[in-house]
């Protein structure tokens, strides 16, 4: 695959005069294309080119010309495609990214050069929180405990009031934990053990047994990637499933972990802001036509990124497409409201540069054609980065740890 | 005639910012802090016959400690003392260990030493900052300019050149060299073997201490990777593609494979079977390095 | 509990011992640091994948990984590592770079998505075993890396091949001097370390599962073992991979905050003492 894909080169010269602009809108696009996070940085380039083909890779008459840079998995490799674009490219804005740890390298970076930086998948909380910049907006993505919360809630209503955490060992990870133990526990549940392993865990069989024997009434379990597929093996193979209901963090069920698997993974419920399995028309219409491109039902990088990509275009649209100006792009992104987009409910940002979505409990399913999705069971509207606590006390409180997950 | 040559190399490295747009300047000061990491390795590959799979770990412990310490409110510079004199006291160690093996044993030993300070710098989240890693804010005031960055690191690249040039030439330079050809002779001449490789160790160390310092104020950020088994096998390459026993070959292995990344990766994703096909490519048809081909080619 | 934590170290053992017997086998007799052997067990893995899947039988795809990796292992003994011959520190980096070549290779045909290799209905689902509810999969993983531990010892004692590949671990110049092929037999046991991991990859793929990074998890492991183990040693390779994979078990139990030291801080120490391993000599 060629680096640069210029969606469309003909501008339409008077249009662009008028406005007092030239030449195409510039956008760098950052996402694993090799290394762990390869799969899921596929998809990001997927999402993202969709959207631009189903607009003719036009904004309010400019052309667009995306740049893809791989980050490989590597912050230190992300930093300098960021330099790259940036610094070369003379890109107008950054977009993507997978992993929190490339994520924070470039937001850091961004910090200095003043770039807009839009980061539908890199979750983070304290990105849009205590240490939010202003030129860093999470469009249509999420901060890690967002939706950790409701599931919490949802899982209280189903009578369970002990349960154990197993998750990996980072921020990501203490993040979706924290979010799930501070609600739950506020509610008058327990968390009774909270297991943190090391990424890339090969073999889970140790903590199998310490879950079976925990006297728990459900386990939540925060894990991507490959992490995801073997403990959701682990679990079955060692004759958990049936006895323990499993619960997880989006990440843990997403459609780049379910697709490759079969029963095992049948039946675990998560919450997110996003359903394959959602009856929504544009949602349904968005899922077969991404079936229909790329042979697979989307995942949270896949629709994540093509709903961003809407985000900002949409923005743009409102200032006649004037990517240059960096503060109006910022406001008039802070300002849309998306609509008709894949994610179902219309989207807008908080005060903080974080969504906030009508949040589905989903369980994963099996289709008639036999392929596994996650389907909406429960829907809890407006659910916002803080759900329940009030922001400024929320942020004087530590940002979740191993050591802090909620006041005890 | 080389005084010639030198002025003239240094005077073009130091135009270098007059020249370049900002990220190309980024880019060259990348490929010099490497090729100080390289000159480190090949002080153990090329002039002792040891070849090290560590010095990533070396240097990204370097790094971590420059921003550690520099959060902690020590001065930039003192951190930076504070980067170096750790990658000392982590070689103390690490040679200690290492010295007594040969050949392989000896790259695989290091190798394992590198991989417990990854599992340390991935694990020991209340300092390390675990896989995300440390953002530092170290590129303030004077350093802020990223052409006053670069001639800082030319200077102080130039003057570790210089103390490798004389350190190879030294006496205790030329017993190196004398112990890779034949250790048992070496030590029959009752020269102490052991001690002159864990000094080389040591000094290697510091070389790559010193590397991995300037890459903290470069990059402003560190994480497991910098110290991961990657990183190790990337300056080794640096060297040997440059040619290992030569002073230069870091530099010019360094330039080699950093400009090469830069082109390949314009075009293909697959940078990784390039950078594959290229260590296959070297070792098989020139294992002395790029200088040592063209040394051939002028015989 | 600490005869079910106990299993699950001895399981991740078995699995470790099949993939380090290979590397110590090449490593002892032809001297090679094979980095690439990670590499081969995720080529193993991705073929019992395939075959497996599409002919829905798993030991055909065992088999199918075992031929097919040794064959990768012909093509790289013959095609390129016979070139360096007798420069162990060009070999290993000639590994490398083949084992980066590999992993990109694996990322553009299969993608980056996580496989499993699917089992066979009678090795899926738990078994009692004291008590406790335990996979019969990762029995059946301990039992066939007893099996191979048995098979490979008696080869290595009780045949001619085996006797040569003894020779030729403690002595080199020995070997050549009793005027046996050593050409054949280095290519064999190339051959044999690779099937070996590419065993491996179809028997951890069905419980570890197959992805862009399980190379270095596992060559990471492995390495472990050769080193405390020591180089061509089969019972080095036994002992040594019981050590990592009950290290790894009961330090992800007792002390997950320092679970990667807990396996190489071990290790580090005995390497203090012995630079060679428990069983190795100098070369």
């Amino acid at each position: 695959m060629k680096r640069r894909i210029v969606l469309a080169t003909l501008a339409a010269p008077a249009m662009l005069r008028a406005q007092g602009t030239s030449g195409p809108i510039k956008i760098g696009l950052m996402a694993p294309l090799t290394g762990v996070a390869a799969s899921g940085g596929r998809e990001i380039v997927e999402g993202f080119q969709m959207y631009f083909e189903t607009i003719n890779g036009r904004i309010g008459g400019r052309a667009v010309e995306v740049t893809v840079e791989d980050d490989a998995s590597n912050p230190d490799t992300a930093l300098q495609k960021a330099r790259r674009l940036v610094e070369q490219g003379n890109v107008h804005f950054l977009f993507g990214n997978l992993l929190a740890n490339t994520g924070l390298a470039v937001a850091n970076y961004v910090r200095g050069t003043g770039t807009p930086y839009f980061i539908p998948v890199i979750a983070a909380d304290d990105l849009t929180q205590r240490s939010r910049l202003p030129n860093v907006v999470r469009v249509a993505g999420y901060s890690a405990s967002q939706f950790s919360r409701p599931l919490a809630d949802w899982a209280y209503k189903q009578g369970f009031r002990r349960i154990a955490t197993i998750s990996q060992d980072y921020t990501f990870g203490h993040e979706q934990c924290g979010g799930f133990a501070q609600k739950f526990t506020s509610l008058g549940g327990r968390v009774l053990q909270q297991f943190w392993h090391p990424l890339n865990t090969s073999d889970f069989s140790p903590y199998m047994g310490q879950l079976a024997n925990a006297g728990v009434d459900a386990i939540f379990a925060m894990e991507t990637g490959a992490d995801a597929t073997r403990l959701i093996q682990a679990y079955a193979s060692f004759g958990l499933k049936g006895r323990i209901p499993l619960m997880g963090a989006m990440n843990a069920s997403d459609q780049s972990v379910i697709r490759t698997m079969g029963a095992e993974a049948e039946g675990i419920v998560s919450a997110a802001h996003f359903a394959e399995g959602s009856t929504n028309a544009i949602t349904q219409a968005f899922v077969a036509d991404y079936d229909r491109r790329f042979q697979k039902l989307p995942s949270l990088y896949g629709f994540s990124h093509f709903s961003g990509a809407m985000w900002v275009a949409e923005a743009l649209k409102t200032i006649g497409a004037d990517a240059e100006n960096r503060e109006r792009l910022l406001a008039a992104v802070r300002a849309t409201t998306l609509t008709g987009s894949p994610l179902g409910a219309p989207v807008s940002l908080d005060a903080y540069g974080n969504p906030v979505y009508d949040a589905f409990i989903r369980r994963v399913v099996r289709r008639p054609d036999g392929k596994l999705w996650n389907a909406p069971i429960e829907t809890y509207p407006r659910v916002d980065q803080f759900w329940g606590f009030e922001p400024e006390a929320y942020m004087r409180q530590p940002a979740y740890s191993r050591a802090f997950q909620g006041p005890r | 005639m080389r005084a010639v040559f030198i002025l003239a190399g240094l005077v073009a490295l130091a135009s270098m910012p007059l020249l370049l747009p900002s990220y190309q300047l980024g880019i060259a000061s990348e490929i010099l802090i490497f090729s100080v990491l390289a000159m480190s390795v090949n002080l153990l590959a090329g002039y002792a016959g040891r070849t090290p799979l560590c010095h990533g770990a070396i240097f990204g412990t370097s790094t971590y400690v420059v921003i550690i310490a520099a959060a902690a409110g020590v001065p930039v510079w003192a951190a930076c003392l504070l980067g170096v004199a750790a990658a000392g006291g982590l070689s103390v160690v690490f040679g200690i260990i290492a010295v007594r093996t040969s050949g392989v044993y000896f790259l695989l030993l290091t190798l394992a030493l590198g991989l417990i300070i990854w599992g340390i710098c991935l694990r020991w989240t209340g300092v390390t900052g675990g896989e995300n890693g440390l953002r530092g804010d170290l590129r303030q005031g004077w350093l802020a300019d990223s052409q006053r960055l670069y001639w800082l690191i030319l200077v102080v690249g130039a003057v570790l050149t210089f103390a490798m040039w004389r350190l190879v030439r030294s006496p205790f330079g030329l017993t190196l060299r004398a112990i890779k050809d034949s250790p048992s002779r070496m030590a029959a001449l009752g020269h102490d073997v052991p001690a002159h490789l864990f000094a080389a160790f040591v000094a290697s160390g510091l070389f790559a201490g010193a590397a991995g310092a300037l890459y903290a104020l470069f990059n402003d950020f560190v994480s497991p990777t910098t110290v991961a088994l990657p990183q190790s096998v990337e300056g080794l390459l640096m060297a040997i593609v440059g040619g290992v026993g030569n002073i230069l070959g870091g530099l010019v292995g360094a330039f080699v494979l950093i400009a090469l990344e830069q082109f390949v990766s314009a075009y293909t994703e697959r940078w990784l079977s390039v950078l594959g096909l290229t260590a296959i490519a070297i070792m098989l048809f020139a294992p002395q390095g790029l200088l040592g081909l063209l040394q051939r080619k002028s015989q | 509990m600490l005869g079910f934590q106990l299993l699950n170290g001895l399981t991740f053992a078995a699995l470790l011992f099949v993939v380090a017997s290979g590397f110590t086998l090449v490593f002892g007799l032809l001297r090679i640091v094979n980095l690439a052997h990670g590499a081969l067990y995720l080529l193993g893995g991705y073929v019992a994948y395939e075959v497996g899947g599409r002919s829905g039988s798993f030991a055909a795809g065992v088999v199918a990984a075992m031929v097919a990796v040794a064959l990768a292992g012909l093509a790289l003994d013959r095609g390129l590592l016979r070139f360096v011959k007798g420069q162990d520190l060009r070999q290993v980096l000639l590994t490398v770079g083949v084992g980066l070549v590999l992993n990109d290779l694996f990322l553009v045909i299969w993608g980056g998505d996580a496989f499993t290799v699917p089992t066979p209905e009678a090795l899926q689902g738990a078994a009692v075993v004291m008590g406790v509810f335990y996979p019969k999969y990762r029995l059946f993983v301990l039992l066939a890396g007893v099996a191979i531990f048995v098979l490979l010892w008696l080869v290595m004692n009780r045949t001619r091949y085996g006797a040569l590949i003894r020779a030729g671990v403690d002595d080199a110049e020995m070997l050549s001097a009793t005027g046996v092929d050593q050409g054949r037999l280095f290519v064999i046991t190339f051959m044999l370390g690779s099937a070996l991991a590419g065993l491996g990859g179809a028997m951890g793929g069905a419980f570890l599962s197959l992805y862009p990074g399980a190379d270095a998890e596992i060559l990471v492991f492995s390495l472990a073992v050769v080193i405390i183990g020591g180089r061509g040693s089969l019972e080095g390779a036994a002992i040594g991979a019981l050590l990592i994979g009950l290290l790894n078990t009961f330090g992800q139990v007792w002390f997950p905050e320092l679970s990667y030291f807990v396996v190489f801080g071990p290790m580090a120490l005995l390497l203090a003492f012995r630079p060679y391993g428990l069983f190795g000599r100098a070369a």
